[in-house]
């Protein structure tokens, strides 16, 4: 039995006094004799760990995060909602500060994915159902029907050339174009498997149709195919959900509503990809033509606290603009291109340098400024006005194309996932980490790690540290036979419980469950009673449960409510 | 000099192991002075703190009883000092019914990295406390000898 009356930091070393110092020193060592006499022996808990992790989000945080896992020998699984792996980094052109092409450097990652046995991607599923925790969780995966069949399918694309339904909109595009009902979202999907598109294909709608499945020679298709539920067990959750661009619609004074020239930054990615709707040649979406006046407006819903935007710094902004616009530059010369700014933020390695390039080698005007109304002109421009802050003046550009530099913010999927995990999240809906400095990459929840946007706006090469760091600690975790848990838990006095849940709802692990059992009564019958109990291996030892219950039948290892009575009444003493 | 048999205050402060206890021993580290009237009891979290244990600390003779716990957004189980700014947001709105008044009644947040913070708000707790003089009006008489 131990207890430390802490007369060093708290008592000799703070109080100039002796003869007050003295009697402080003798009341603490009261106060821990009278805790001393109340302990019991404690011992540390063991549970086993399942040596297999799962990865939710199959963007380049999920993918990094997989193959470090799978490299260390342990099985792992990545749940993607998407038809395919590859994330936004799939629709991105190029990256910066390099500018190399974005597929160029992912697809081989993909494939390695979809070839390493330890790896196994369930494509188009989502997680429906989190239970257990750290080292054996429990999680019920919906694979969602593709009318496909995965296995039979050789992804050779003749569905989707022959398909009637031509007008529906390519997500994967964003709509800048259109696809077929049947699809494959892009060339270098993984898996590289069809999918058919429930909203639009008329054979699954009406009856009426059937023509994929009568070109498809390898039989694939199968319009009775159904959704499915899967359950696996896993010792660590990796969450690395991602991000969206915000939607524009509450943004009015930058007419992305009004124009299909105003184009988000995302959008004009897919715009200048050679895979893209254009082919890669830098085309407005109205008419076809070549742009010759281009404006960018950074900071669209970014740093906005007025309550339209987020409140927080999206951080990849900054630099992709930059990246846009050397782009542009460098492949149409005769274009001028403009960039409003509040600030220019490019904190990175040879991030600064790649900005300078943009306004020094290839005259950027950058601007600084905020773009007060985006208006588009019968004559089929633009009207951009806005303010020079630094030449105080008022400036207007007629524009062919004007480019949005959306906030970005956590994937709609995060919050319910994060009440499933019982992760917490923060008010922007990113999940809070353990510690914000020391423990970047794992959620405060035992077992859930974090990688990627999920946890906060991020490049890609942060991205990727962050996978690797993640998949080391789901690693370290891994690689242990059984966990020791802390022994300062809380613990339910069964006789005394009346099953009233309070406990329950102020955990923040969710490490109280409750269930039936039988108790004998003085009069010799039995009784069913619900009753809480505490999982010791996911209990942190808070005891918020100990202060909510209201019966007493919770009580805390190490801290137990007789002990902290005694110490009260010890230093009380006269 | 001190004066003799002069009126000393007795603070009960609860501390969370994370955050203020570690303020604590840093203002002792930088031998930072506050009154020897303060004890603490050290509790995992702001959130153990069991309303009874202040009760009981009144009881039984304190003057004054001052919570301390991380920062809001900062504690180490995430929400416990949320709880306990609930709970004692109404314990002590009664207690001050009852007739413990206010200032005799505190929570403060004070992170690992605040020694000066944790020196200085005992100091000026204990002088508050001390202005109020004795805590008579929950005090049971049977605990005395």
């Amino acid at each position: 039995m131990l207890e430390v009356a802490n007369i060093r930091e708290q008592c000799s070393w703070i109080h100039k006094d002796k003869a007050t110092a003295t009697e402080k020193a003798i009341i603490l060592g009261r106060a821990a004799i009278a805790k001393v006499q109340l302990n019991a022996p404690l011992t540390a808990g063991e549970s086993p760990v399942v040596k297999r992790a799962l990865v939710i989000g199959g963007g380049i945080a999920g993918i990094q995060t997989a193959l470090d896992i799978a490299e260390a020998g342990f099985d792992v699984d990545i749940v993607e909602k998407q038809p395919t792996i590859g994330g936004k980094m799939a629709q991105i052109d190029k990256t910066f500060p390099t500018l190399d092409c974005a597929a160029c450097i992912l697809t081989p990652k993909m494939v390695e994915c979809s070839q390493n046995e330890k790896v196994h991607i369930y494509a188009y599923s989502e997680v429906e159902e989190v239970k257990g925790f750290v080292g054996n969780f429990t999680v019920k995966i919906k694979k969602k029907a593709r009318y496909v069949d995965e296995n039979k399918c050789t992804g050779c694309g003749d569905c989707t050339t022959k398909c009637p339904m031509k007008n529906v909109p390519n997500e994967f595009n964003l709509g800048l174009d259109t696809r077929r009902a049947v699809y494959i979202p892009f060339a270098q999907a993984v898996p590289k498997v069809a999918t058919i598109d429930p909203n639009y294909c008329n054979m699954l709608k009406n009856g009426k149709c059937g023509l994929c499945a009568k070109v498809c020679g390898a039989g694939a298709i199968d319009y009775k195919q159904k959704d499915q539920y899967i359950e696996e067990q896993y010792g660590a959750i990796v969450v690395a959900t991602g991000y969206n661009p915000i939607k524009l619609d509450k943004f009015e004074e930058f007419g992305y509503s009004l124009s299909k020239d105003v184009v988000t930054s995302l959008e004009l990615e897919r715009l200048m990809n050679a895979a893209g709707p254009t082919g890669g040649t830098l085309l407005r979406p109205s008419d076809g033509k070549h742009p010759h006046t281009i404006v960018f407006v950074q900071c669209v819903g970014s740093r906005d606290t007025s309550g339209c935007g987020k409140p927080y710094c999206s951080k990849i902004c900054c630099m992709y603009t930059a990246k846009h616009a050397m782009l542009i530059r460098e492949k149409y010369p005769d274009t001028e291109v403009y960039v409003f700014y509040i600030d220019v933020r490019t904190p990175g390695k040879n991030f600064d340098e790649f900005y300078r390039r943009a306004v020094e080698q290839y005259g950027v005007h950058y601007i600084k400024g905020m773009v007060g109304k985006v208006a588009p002109r019968a004559n089929g421009k633009i009207m951009v006005q806005a303010s020079d802050l630094l030449m105080d003046e008022q400036l207007h550009i007629e524009a062919d194309l004007v480019v949005l530099a959306a906030a970005i913010e956590p994937d709609k999927s995060a919050r319910p996932l994060a009440t499933m995990l019982t992760a917490s999240m923060d008010t922007n809906d990113f999940f809070t980490e353990a510690h914000p400095k020391l423990r970047p990459v794992e959620s405060p929840t035992a077992g859930i790690f974090l990688s990627g946007v999920c946890q906060g706006p991020k490049d890609i090469p942060e991205t990727v540290s962050q996978a690797s760091a993640a998949a080391a600690k789901v690693i370290g975790l891994l690689v242990k036979d059984k966990l020791t848990t802390n022994p300062c838990v809380a613990h339910c006095n069964e006789l005394m419980c009346n099953g009233c849940s309070s406990c329950e709802r102020v955990c923040p692990y969710g490490a109280i469950t409750y269930s039936d059992k039988e108790f004998r009564m003085p009069d010799r019958t039995t009784q069913l009673r619900r009753v809480a109990s505490v999982n010791p291996a996911v209990c942190q030892g808070c005891g918020a449960c100990t202060v909510a219950c209201p019966s007493g039948a919770m009580d805390l290892n190490g801290f137990s409510n007789s002990q902290i009575m005694a110490e009260v009444d010890a230093i009380c003493q006269k | 000099m001190p004066e003799v048999n002069a009126y000393k205050p007795k603070i009960v402060a609860f501390c969370c192991n994370w955050c203020s206890y570690a303020g604590a021993d840093l203002a002792g580290t930088n031998r930072l002075n506050y009154p020897a009237d303060v004890k603490i009891i050290r509790v995992p979290c702001s959130c153990r703190v069991n309303p009874m244990f202040i009760l009981r600390a009144f009881q039984r003779g304190a003057d004054g009883v001052i919570l301390c716990g991380c920062h809001p957004g900062d504690c180490h189980y995430t929400t416990g000092n949320y709880y306990a700014r609930r709970r004692m947001t109404l314990l002590f709105s009664m207690l001050d019914y009852l007739g413990i008044e206010k200032e005799r009644t505190r929570v403060e947040w004070v992170s690992a990295a605040e020694g000066a913070k944790f020196a200085a708000t005992m100091n000026e707790f204990v002088s508050t406390v001390a202005a109020l003089g004795e805590n008579k009006r929950l005090e049971d008489l049977r605990c005395k000898e």
